[in-house]
């Protein structure tokens, strides 16, 4: 099983790791977010109740918004798959049906993690202050990866039901923004409307903003990070389990 | 290795599948003996894929039963994908990757043992470039590269669905030297889809022709052909026209007479004898023939019996 994700998931590496373009705007996006944003919310910090420089805060926010803007194209490479007949071909195969969710999820995250992991170093040239050191940074990396890992297999879940670019294009774009503004990724929550609040601790962005936020930056509060990371593993699995369930839906419709 | 030798590799019983209101298959049935090329015959739309999907485990029929390998298909999908090698209408390989990797993972999927040496047998028999990305193959070395991939496990059943079409003449000719190949050397147990007939006539022992998702005939290719006595008549009309088909129900010995855009056919004992009485006929209507010619029944003429209308080439 193990192998036959790791199998799965070089495929769909090798084939970004073969698109120069691809690998760029993988890289400059993370700078232009964190630059772009940094520049444009930079007086936030001026709004009385606000703590701390905003590239403190800042950053978290940009690495959960990039997890779910990078993971939630992932259910492209499967229409394209049911599209050319590679589909059919892996489905006629004995292969284990989680590994081809799983595989494709694995790449999604490797993708994130290095997208991360940039916005972390550029974010400390820029002056933020990993008040908690290498540990919460580590736990920064795996909240990405969580989030990551959920809306891959979502959006190979949709993608797989679907069927139709259009249809996870829409789905990508009509739930990124609201789940980034629905949370505290960019705006402190004491600072947001009440129901806002309330609305943000049902969204997975939410949840992996505050983990993230308070175990690199803010003040560490383990009960906090400990639950959010909960919930995450929690969406994580039962996502898994919406996707590998879809292949039996699609075949159903053949 | 050892294999169980069932008397039938594949046994399908009564299987109808709808899809919203069309009924894709009508109670077909289909025994195809082990060891044997066997080819499926329809126009699209009759039934071909929808068969092969279920037998190959991709979908499942709405009632029926089916067996491959000796192994029921519904109850146990994953012996069956184990037993079964797939070549599917669409290109199945993955066009960014190279033919090595699009081999190794197939292998991986398959938990092939000593997957390297069967990857690179695998590239030498299908004359293949390994290293080189599938985009960049050829029409024909992409075919191949889907039978290559259809065969690394080493089935027991082959389904070859339309293995041909698209190809150019000497791409299909290599295609049928293959699969001619692995049927005689291999005692490989083939089912074959397609809408060319000449395929079908040259690869296959046995045939069925598949009309609205029902076998509406079945035979070996010679059965088939010696069920229609006599000779066909084929007429070229100058210009479509339906009277042509009124004028020759007057000449005597005529049967099953069918006109098929500018082509009249009709079905007579003694060929040669009829055409002066054809032509007159045409004449007197006023209508010209731009060519005539006498044949013996080819498949194209047990198709148009069984499924009451010609043949269409092409997708």
């Amino acid at each position: 099983m193990m192998r036959q994700t790791w199998q799965v998931a070089l495929r769909y590496l090798r084939v970004l790791l073969r698109q120069p373009a691809f690998i760029v705007i993988t890289l400059i996006q993370p700078i232009i977010w964190l630059l772009l944003f940094g520049a444009l919310f930079k007086s936030v910090t001026l709004i009385p109740g606000f703590h701390g420089s905003y590239v403190n805060y800042l950053t978290p926010g940009v690495v959960v918004m990039l997890a779910v803007s990078s993971a939630g194209w992932t259910g492209m490479g499967f229409i394209e798959d049911i599209n050319s007949g590679v589909m059919d071909r892996m489905l006629v195969s004995p292969a284990w049906r989680g590994a081809f969710n799983l595989g494709a999820v694995a790449q999604a995250v490797i993708s994130v993690v290095i997208q991360t992991l940039l916005v972390v170093l550029l974010a400390l040239a820029l002056g933020a202050d990993y008040t908690h050191g290498i540990g919460g940074v580590a736990i920064l990396v795996l909240v990405a990866a969580l989030l990551a890992a959920a809306f891959a297999s979502l959006s190979n879940g949709i993608g797989v039901l679907a069927r139709q670019r259009e249809t996870l294009i829409g789905a990508v774009s009509m739930v990124l923004l609201p789940l980034t503004f629905l949370s505290s990724a960019l705006m402190q929550a004491s600072l947001v409307p009440h129901w806002i609040r309330e609305v943000g601790r049902f969204n997975p962005v939410n949840w992996a903003a505050e983990a993230s936020r308070s175990a690199a930056m803010g003040s560490l509060d383990w009960g906090l990070v400990a639950s959010r990371l909960g919930l995450l593993v929690g969406l994580v699995v039962i996502s898994a389990w919406f996707a590998t369930r879809a292949f039996g839906v699609y075949q159903r419709s053949l | 290795m050892t294999r169980t030798v069932f008397e039938n590799a594949i046994e399908a019983q009564s299987l109808v599948k709808t899809y919203g209101d069309v009924k894709a298959l009508d109670g077909l049935d289909l025994e195809v003996e082990t060891g044997t090329v066997f080819g499926l015959l329809g126009p699209n739309g009759a039934g071909k894929s929808t068969t092969v999907r279920i037998l190959t485990t991709l979908s499942r029929p709405d009632s029926g039963r089916a067996a491959v390998a000796g192994i029921d298909v519904l109850a146990d999908p994953v012996r069956v994908r184990h037993a079964i090698g797939v070549v599917g209408q669409k290109l199945g390989a993955d066009r960014e990757a190279t033919g090595r990797e699009n081999l190794v993972l197939q292998g991986e999927l398959y938990s092939i043992p000593d997957l390297k040496a069967r990857v690179d047998e695998a590239l030498e028999r299908f004359d293949l470039p390994g290293d080189r990305l599938v985009k960049t193959y050829s029409g024909g070395m992409q075919r191949r590269l889907d039978v290559a991939l259809g065969l690394l496990h080493h089935p027991q059943v082959l389904f070859l669905d339309e293995p041909t079409t698209g190809l150019d003449p000497e791409a299909r000719a290599q295609m049928w030297e293959e699969i001619s190949r692995l049927a005689r050397e291999e005692r490989m147990t083939i089912l074959l889809t397609t809408h060319y007939l000449e395929e079908a006539d040259r690869l296959a022992s046995r045939l069925a022709i598949v009309d609205r998702g029902r076998i509406v005939a079945r035979g070996t290719p010679d059965e088939l052909k010696s069920e229609l006595e006599g000779d066909t008549i084929h007429v070229e009309l100058v210009e479509p026209d339906g009277l042509a088909q009124e004028a020759l129900a007057r000449v005597e010995g005529l049967g099953e007479i069918a006109l098929d855009g500018r082509v009249l056919r009709a079905r007579t004992r003694d060929g040669g004898a009829a055409v002066p009485a054809v032509l007159a006929a045409l004449e007197a209507q006023g209508l010209r023939a731009a060519s005539v010619t006498v044949a013996r029944p080819s498949l194209d003429d047990v198709y148009l019996r069984y499924a009451g209308r010609a043949f269409e080439v092409g997708a």
